[in-house]
């Protein structure tokens, strides 16, 4: 039997609709293959009979001659930020050890209802807090990829979504979940050499993701390529009146909608990215990248986005505040975890509680949250934040008077060795520079692989659309893929 | 409107308090603010709770219409200013039955500005004072839960029932100057709030409850440092806040006391307010725009379709009663100072005009005149009120027009009304069976007149001799004999006969 893990989430659901395989098989495959790669610690939670259950769905409808549903039998991994009815849902933190919700978020609830299966639940930065994924209570993901040059030191696979990262890079799923609220789909994508895609805020329902930032929090799928990212979203994407903040209109075909061809777009260089320190390997990616958006015929315009230095500072005011409010609901009262201890009151166990449940980063966003609500700082820190904010999407609606697509890099380096940053939270919080002014301007967002840099690690670019134009996004980032010739795979070491 | 009068008179002079009322009102509405989860009181603990109101991860509000609509309406019926543009705010703390770690309330932009309403210290006076109370604004906000202590000797447990349940808070101005003015007010609002129907005003399920802002100063001078007692639940009590808590500031302070900004708590028992949290350990709510939830937009037409649907309000409804069916304004006052009693007149009112065929106008003073004498009398008596009263507006209809065509004389009236009461029968019914329709037969009572005056000579000789007031002795052993059943009219006038 051939190795169908090598295929990808519209070769696999094409392949069992055309009967060549089973999708019973696809499932197995998969299966083991997860089973496999325990040393990645990708995966928190395994769910072979969900996968298993929707193969064997796919393959009987296969046999009556059914029409299939979009996605029937394709297995995928769900970040664990998705709540998912009896299966352990934790946001990677301790507090929510054990917890099993008794409802389905709408996101993996359309997905399943595209007759997609779940491999399993993927680790993730403790409620989606962090770039490289060490911020997780069960022990940080570890990046399939190595440096060349006999260079051993684990790497992070990005963050918050480094597990959908890993998993999907490492072939053990075809696709998965992601959510970004400040670049945790794109970053995680850029450092493992694939592609995801965080639509227009709004696109994908939040209800039953567990929250960080409220205001920027925005699932979108994670996958080897543009076309799957597409098909993916298509399946997760769509109005759900259960969210006040979800966007009441038609999801597109975006797969039927995807074509490289760029004549008559026009796409953006904003100046303002080009930072000091860059490495020269990224500024030269990105230099690649306007040659192939040229090639592919579009039209390149030099674009301002002034405030762009501003957006760091604003998102790590905006989304800790959110954050710290958020997740006040993590009290030890109704579930998750309780720390009672002997003669306490309430507010004692309150702090006992969440000062065992919660890790350190999750902590400083709660601290800086707070700190930036209170009487005294609030104007000064969170209405001057929203100010920001404003003036970002002012800069992004004025530059999109001038072209269609922004094209910048996703992140200021290649993926970083575990250990290397994670004393420094100023230092991971600079690896988000290119993908929160999108994040906080609402705007859809895709980061597909452009080259590997001389350590052999990937590079990824960023395309930025303007609200609602998903369709852009994709496209022009199937013109870099196909451009691009990434084909680079980690080596199997685990 | 001229100033009041009311002073507390203490040991340096006298003084002046200002108090105002943010008056928390349960929205009328079958589902919760911002879940589907039911809002009846009184179930089983738990048993109303929704994911969202258990602030389970993941879940998100979304805002009920009704509860929005009830609050605009409620503005309108206010004469407030409605912000067409307001948005939630998260007041953040942490307690055992605010499940979410903040309530959902309007800090920045609430729905409803500012409006006012009209008190009267005497409602049932025409020529009493009339004062006007600003509003300072209407927001919407969720209910918290609720801790029971009495369950288990060493545990606390929750109740989330009342958890996201719609409240409008209705913060008047600091306008008050008694503890009469804050009573009238809270009346007044409750009044108007039950007319409009966007809350029940049960103030003692907690439906309504007030938050009671007192100051006190010299006549004139600036406002003094406030004190807020929290959750007083009725009209009586939000009096006794007033009056005790202006008293006990002017003895704190002419004693060389400060008055602290405090939050106090109301002891109705021990008849005194204790301080439960000063300014310093107040709570800092850091307050901010909710990221679940878009600005609260409204559109003309949701805004036409609620003014429409609002009632006629008390004041214009007490103005009709007096000038279109020319009732006193005592009675006036009365019947429209709450929304059922209304209610109940008009309904009376209806049928009457139906069963007797006259207009409104000549039958709307006998009618309240049995409504405020009669049926509150009766039902007073009976310890119950309009809802469970035995006597509909149909058979009170039918009582007053046996009444109104001389079929029951003003004692034979009620007679039946007493066994109407008693067997929830129709007049018409009981005038039947027992036989108890007024009778102008001259025949019959001249025959009783005649036997009457024959068994009693000495009264009869005087009468004759001048003592005229025995005319009521002869008037009362007729009727008497006449089981009450005669036309007084044609006994009076057969008896002047008789009695030459």
């Amino acid at each position: 039997m051939s190795d169908l893990t090598e295929l990808g989430v519209a070769g696999l659901r094409d392949g069992i609709r055309a009967g060549k395989f089973s999708a019973r098989e696809v499932a197995d495959q998969f299966i083991v293959k997860v089973s496999k790669a325990k040393a990645l610690n990708a995966f928190l939670v395994e769910t072979p009979d969900h996968a298993i259950a929707a193969a064997r769905a796919a393959d009987e409808a296969v046999a009556k001659g059914e029409t299939l549903k979009p996605l029937a039998g394709v297995p995928i991994g769900m970040k664990d930020l998705f709540c998912t009815k009896g299966v352990e849902t934790t946001a990677a933190s301790h507090i929510l050890e054990g917890f099993k919700p008794v409802y389905e978020s709408t996101v993996s609830q359309n997905l399943w209802d595209a007759g997609a299966g779940m491999l399993g639940k993927l680790n993730m930065d403790q409620f989606a807090m962090g770039s490289s994924n060490e911020t997780s209570y069960f022990g940080n993901v570890i990046s399939p990829w190595r440096r060349g040059g006999g260079d051993n030191a684990p790497l992070a696979p990005g963050g918050s979504s480094g597990g959908s990262s890993a998993a999907v890079s490492a072939g053990l799923c075809p696709g998965a979940t992601g959510t970004d609220t400040g670049g945790s789909i794109r970053q995680p994508a850029a450092f493992t050499g694939i592609s995801g895609i965080k639509p227009t805020y709004g696109r994908c329902s939040r209800w039953g993701t567990i929250a960080f930032a409220s205001s920027l929090d925005q699932a979108g799928p994670m996958a080897r390529d543009v076309k799957d990212c597409a098909i993916l979203l298509e399946n997760m994407a769509g109005f759900d009146p259960k969210d006040s903040t979800s966007l009441n209109l038609p999801v597109p075909k975006w797969e039927d909608g995807l074509s490289a061809d760029l004549r008559g777009k026009k796409i953006g260089i904003p100046k303002d990215y080009r930072l000091d320190g860059t490495p020269a390997e990224i500024l030269n990616l990105w230099d690649a990248g306007v040659e192939w958006l040229k090639d592919a015929g579009a039209e390149i315009v030099e674009v301002s986005l002034p405030h762009t230095k501003y957006a760091l500072p604003a998102y790590y005011i905006i989304a800790p505040a959110e954050a710290s409010s958020n997740l006040a609901r993590y009290d030890g009262v109704r579930y998750g975890l309780r720390d009672l201890p002997e003669g306490a009151n309430l507010q004692d166990m309150y702090a006992a509680t969440r000062a065992a449940g919660f890790g350190d980063e999750v902590k400083r966003r709660i601290l800086i949250g707070t700190y930036v609500l209170s009487a005294g700082f609030y104007d000064a820190y969170f209405t001057q934040a929203s100010k920001v904010r404003t003036l970002i999407a002012r800069d992004f609606e004025i530059a999109f008077s001038q072209c269609d697509l922004l094209l910048t890099p996703t992140a200021p380096s290649a993926a970083f060795a575990l250990g290397e940053k994670s004393a420094d939270p100023l230092a991971m919080y600079l690896n988000d520079v290119f993908t929160v002014p999108s994040s906080l301007a609402g705007l859809p967002a895709m980061s597909v692989p452009g080259g590997l840099d001389g350590a052999g690690l990937p590079l990824g670019l960023q395309i930025i659309g303007k609200p609602l134009d998903e369709q852009g996004v994709l496209n022009a980032g199937l013109a870099i893929e196909q451009r691009a010739g990434f084909v680079a795979r980690p080596e199997a070491w685990w | 409107m001229s100033e009041s009068t009311y002073r507390i008179h203490g040991e340096t002079g006298e003084w002046e308090v200002v108090v105002g009322l943010e008056v928390h009102a349960q929205v009328t509405s079958n589902a919760k603010l911002f879940s589907g989860a039911s809002t009846a009181f009184g179930a089983e603990p738990n048993s109303q709770v929704s994911l969202i109101d258990a602030a389970m991860p993941g879940m998100l509000p979304v805002p009920n219409q009704e509860c929005i609509r009830q609050a605009v309406r409620t503005g309108m019926a206010l004469g407030a200013v409605i912000n067409k543009w307001s948005r939630f705010d998260r007041k953040n703390y942490f307690y055992a039955d605010l499940p979410q770690g903040y309530q959902i309330s309007q800090l920045f932009h609430p729905l409803v500005g500012e409006g006012s309403l009209e008190i009267s210290l005497d409602e049932k006076n025409p020529d009493a004072e009339v004062k006007t109370i600003g509003i300072e604004r209407i927001h919407v906000e969720q209910d918290a839960g609720k801790l029971m202590h009495d369950q288990h000797p060493t545990r606390s447990y929750v109740d989330l029932n009342r958890a996201g349940v719609a409240l409008m808070e209705i913060v008047s101005k600091p306008d008050m100057r008694s503890p009469q003015e804050a009573g009238a007010y809270l009346a007044k609002l409750r009044s108007i709030v039950r007319y409009v129907g966007s809350c029940d005003g049960n103030m003692d399920q907690g439906s309504m409850r007030a938050d009671v802002n007192v100051s006190v100063r010299r006549p004139g001078e600036e406002f003094g440092t406030r004190t807020e007692t929290k959750n007083v639940n009725s009209v009586r009590f939000v009096q006794q806040v007033v009056e005790i808590e202006a008293k006990r500031q002017v003895a704190l302070i002419e004693s060389g006391g400060k008055v602290v900004q405090e939050t106090r708590l109301f002891d109705p028992d021990r008849g005194e307010t204790r301080s439960m949290r000063s300014k310093e350990d107040a709570h800092d709510y850091r307050y901010f725009p909710d990221p679940d939830l878009l600005p609260l937009e409204l559109d003309d037409a949701f805004l036409e379709a609620c003014r429409e649907s609002l009632p006629e309000l008390p004041d214009a409804k007490r103005r009709r009663y007096e000038s279109a069916l020319g009732l006193s304004a005592y009675n006036a006052a009365v019947l429209t100072a709450d929304a059922d009693t209304a209610r109940w007149f008009e309904a009376l009112l209806a049928e009457s005009v139906r069963v007797a065929g006259k207009s409104e106008s000549e039958l709307a003073r006998p009618a309240a005149n049995w409504l405020i004498s009669d049926l509150f009398g009766a039902l007073n008596k009976l310890g119950k009120d309009l809802d469970s009263s035995p006597v509909s507006p149909v058979q009170g209809a039918e009582l007053l027009a046996l009444a109104a065509d001389g079929t029951l004389s003003g004692p034979l009236a009620k007679q039946v009304f007493e066994i109407m009461l008693e067997t929830g029968e129709s007049a018409p019914k009981i005038v039947e069976e027992r036989g108890l329709k007024q009778t102008s037969d001259t025949g019959a009572i001249e025959a009783v007149i005649a036997e009457i005056l024959a068994k009693n000579p000495n009264q009869l000789e005087q009468y004759r001799g001048g003592k005229e007031a025995l005319f009521g002795f002869f008037v009362g052993q007729t009727m008497k004999a006449m089981q009450g059943k005669a036309n007084p009219a044609v006994v009076n006038e057969l008896l002047k006969k008789a009695l030459g």
